[in-house]
């Protein structure tokens, strides 16, 4: 085989002697009289009508879980309605794009001018925001997808502390303010990265968030909707907004007799009791609290800030032109490093060193001001928290919070003024449909 | 949904006002981002083949079990060689069909002789996993007529697609869903 060698070797000086590796023509490309060159192949995408499909079909949902949970005061029909949903949104268009994720390209557009935002995102972002601050989150209740599978696997809720249940809930502030500023500064898409349902929509994935998924779906079997009520940062804005929405939730349709038969009715622990009457004493000592937390809170903001942006240079590792940057700074120091194929890559393009570590320096910054950003974000948070528990809130009735309540409909079965509970239905067993 | 009339107070101005910027905000920020974002079509992910360096990523970090990225060939960029270095091994034992002399390890690449001294290579989607190395074969030693694209009859257009977060060179970028590939075409300078 000496002579397929020496051409061999040939072909090897050649590459190495072209120095710029894509489309050459090394071999100028024949002309054929009898033969016609192929065509290369070009599938196309989906046909864009889905994209109106799917904001039409989120649109009659959010109105029908609307309609059926304030009007109807129906949890069969909801159920029904989520089913629906997550065969449509979760099975049949797998899980994208999905409202939680939208968040994320709504950060993009807003602070990248490069970044088109393609309509359909921002529907799926803004629609059902403007349902909830009009009828609570209906889109929780029956249309999340990601709701819905947590929700079918509910088997017997157990209830949470409620210190453990604010506290947990703020993780949901947390993500949603790290998911922004990744996704921001175009370092990533934390929030579909860890999608914890997506790979059983698809029914493919990495194996790591399948256990990840099944692992919250196991827990959610006890701890209803784990992911909704910790962790969603969807759920986090959800909440802001449903504390101002203009209806609500009622769990009686007429008058609460505080029989109290509803407490526990809520797996999610939304339920608040009815308060007595505050002594004159203990206003005046709440007043008194709530203008010093007022007072704290700049000061709060400004050290939650400095705290977050103490972490700026790790979090910026989540760029890769900043990773990049450092494996090439790492190979400049150390000639004896093995390189990577991005840094290998990055040779390749011609680019100057200089100009690379201007690109990651002036990322790097960026990401160090998006975290004061997040740390202050996040101290307001903090703050908003406390000032909520100090304030008295006079409550007469048995009521769904407004933040924390998912519009699933299930309290509806408990409340004896109800008169489709007075007739035949034993009310201890208002189960899930 | 019931609400019982109460007399105007301060919690309703206070709850009526935010409730009203919310709107506000929201109406203001779609405004805004539909006004600055032009055209805002769908856009579907699309690998930049000037760009990817054909590290083999491509074939694990997709969603799907079986990439939905794949082989393609701009038949009017290629020499047609016979020795093709996309095709074959670096030191093939025979420049034949045979498996052992052939890069990819799925058999994927059909090699058909047109007339002499040319052959002609067609890809088998249906067995090529998107491993990119006929790629690098062709970028180093031929034309470069062979690279990878995301085919979008497979592809399930992830809002952040998993292979983009892992590509090292930065080959992936969101493309209009008008014009969803990225073709070598002959007149690049480049
Ligand atoms: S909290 Fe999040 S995941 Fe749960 S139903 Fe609402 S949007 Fe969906
Ligand atoms: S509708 Fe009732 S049971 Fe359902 S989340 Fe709201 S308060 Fe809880
Ligand atoms: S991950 Fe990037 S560099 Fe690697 S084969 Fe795919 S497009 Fe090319
Ligand atoms: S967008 Fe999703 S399906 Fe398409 S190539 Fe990327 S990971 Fe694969």
């Amino acid at each position: 085989m000496t002579p397929l060698r020496v051409l061999t070797l040939l072909f090897l000086l050649l590459g190495v002697l072209s120095a710029s590796a894509s489309a050459i023509e090394r071999f100028p490309p024949p002309e054929f009289t009898q033969h016609t060159l192929p065509e290369t192949a070009v599938p196309v995408p989906r046909a864009a009508a889905w994209d109106y499909i799917d904001s039409v079909v989120l649109l009659a949902a959010l109105a029908a879980a609307s309609y059926l949970s304030l009007a109807r005061r129906s949890r069969r029909g909801l159920f029904v309605l989520m089913l629906f949903c997550l065969l449509y949104f979760g099975f049949w268009r797998e899980g994208c794009i999905c409202p939680i994720g939208a968040v994320q390209n709504v950060a993009l557009a807003l602070f990248d001018s490069g970044y088109a935002l393609p309509w359909v995102a921002l529907v799926f972002f803004a629609l059902p925001l403007v349902f909830s601050l009009f009828f609570g989150r209906s889109f929780c209740g029956a249309v999340c997808p990601l709701g819905a599978i947590q929700d079918v696997v509910v088997l017997r809720p157990v209830s949470v502390p409620r210190w453990l249940q604010h506290g947990l809930g703020l993780l949901a502030y947390v993500y949603l303010g790290a998911a922004v500023l990744f996704a921001a500064t175009g370092s990533a898409f934390i929030i579909c990265q860890y999608d914890p349902f997506v790979s059983f929509f698809r029914l493919s994935g990495s194996i790591n968030m399948l256990i990840l998924g099944a692992c919250l779906l196991l827990i959610g079997m006890f701890v209803a909707r784990p992911y909704c009520r910790f962790l969603c940062p969807y759920g986090a804005l959800l909440r802001v907004v449903g504390h101002l929405s203009r209806w609500r939730v009622t769990i009686t349709p007429t008058e609460c007799i505080q029989c109290r038969l509803c407490a526990d009715s809520c797996p999610f622990g939304a339920i608040e009791p009815a308060t007595t009457t505050q002594l004159p004493a203990i206003q005046a000592s709440d007043k008194k609290r709530l203008g010093i937390l007022l007072a704290l809170l700049p000061v709060l903001i400004l050290g939650g800030g400095f705290l977050v942006s103490r972490l700026s240079v790790p979090f910026s590792r989540m760029h890769a032109t900043v990773r990049l940057a450092e494996q090439v700074a790492r190979e400049q120091a150390d000639r004896t490093r093995e390189t990577t194929d991005a840094s290998d890559a990055f040779r390749t393009t011609g680019e100057p060193l200089e100009s690379l570590y201007a690109r990651a320096l002036a990322k790097r910054r960026q990401i160090g001001r998006g975290a004061w950003l997040l740390g202050g974000f996040l101290a307001l948070v903090l703050g908003c928290k406390a000032i909520r528990l100090a304030v008295y809130r006079r409550r007469s009735e048995y009521q769904a919070d407004r933040g924390y309540c998912l519009s699933c409909g299930r309290c509806y079965a408990y409340c004896p003024m109800d008169p489709r509970n007075q007739q035949a239905q034993p009310i201890e067993h208002g189960d899930d449909t | 949904m019931s609400k019982e009339k109460k007399p105007f107070n301060r919690r309703d101005l206070l709850h009526g006002g935010l409730q009203g910027a919310c709107l506000l905000g929201l109406g203001g920020l779609s405004g805004a981002l539909l006004a600055g974002g032009g055209k805002a079509e769908s856009t579907v992910w699309q690998i930049d083949p000037y760009k990817c360096v054909a590290c083999g990523n491509c074939a694990t970090y997709c969603v799907l079990k079986e990439s939905a990225v794949k082989c393609v060939h701009a038949f009017a960029l290629c020499g047609y060689c016979d020795l093709c270095t996309g095709y074959f091994e670096p030191e093939p034992a025979e420049l034949d069909t045979g498996a052992e002399n052939q890069l990819c390890p799925t058999g994927a690449i059909q090699r058909t002789y047109i007339e002499d001294p040319y052959y002609e290579y067609t890809i088998d989607e249906a067995l090529c996993i998107g491993c990119g190395k006929c790629v690098k074969g062709c970028n180093a030693f031929g034309n470069g007529s062979l690279f990878l694209q995301v085919r979008h009859d497979r592809c399930l257009h992830c809002n952040e697609c998993s292979i983009a977060a892992a590509c090292p060179s930065q080959a992936f970028r969101r493309v209009p869903a008008s014009q969803p590939y990225l073709l070598k075409e002959a007149d690049h300078a480049g």
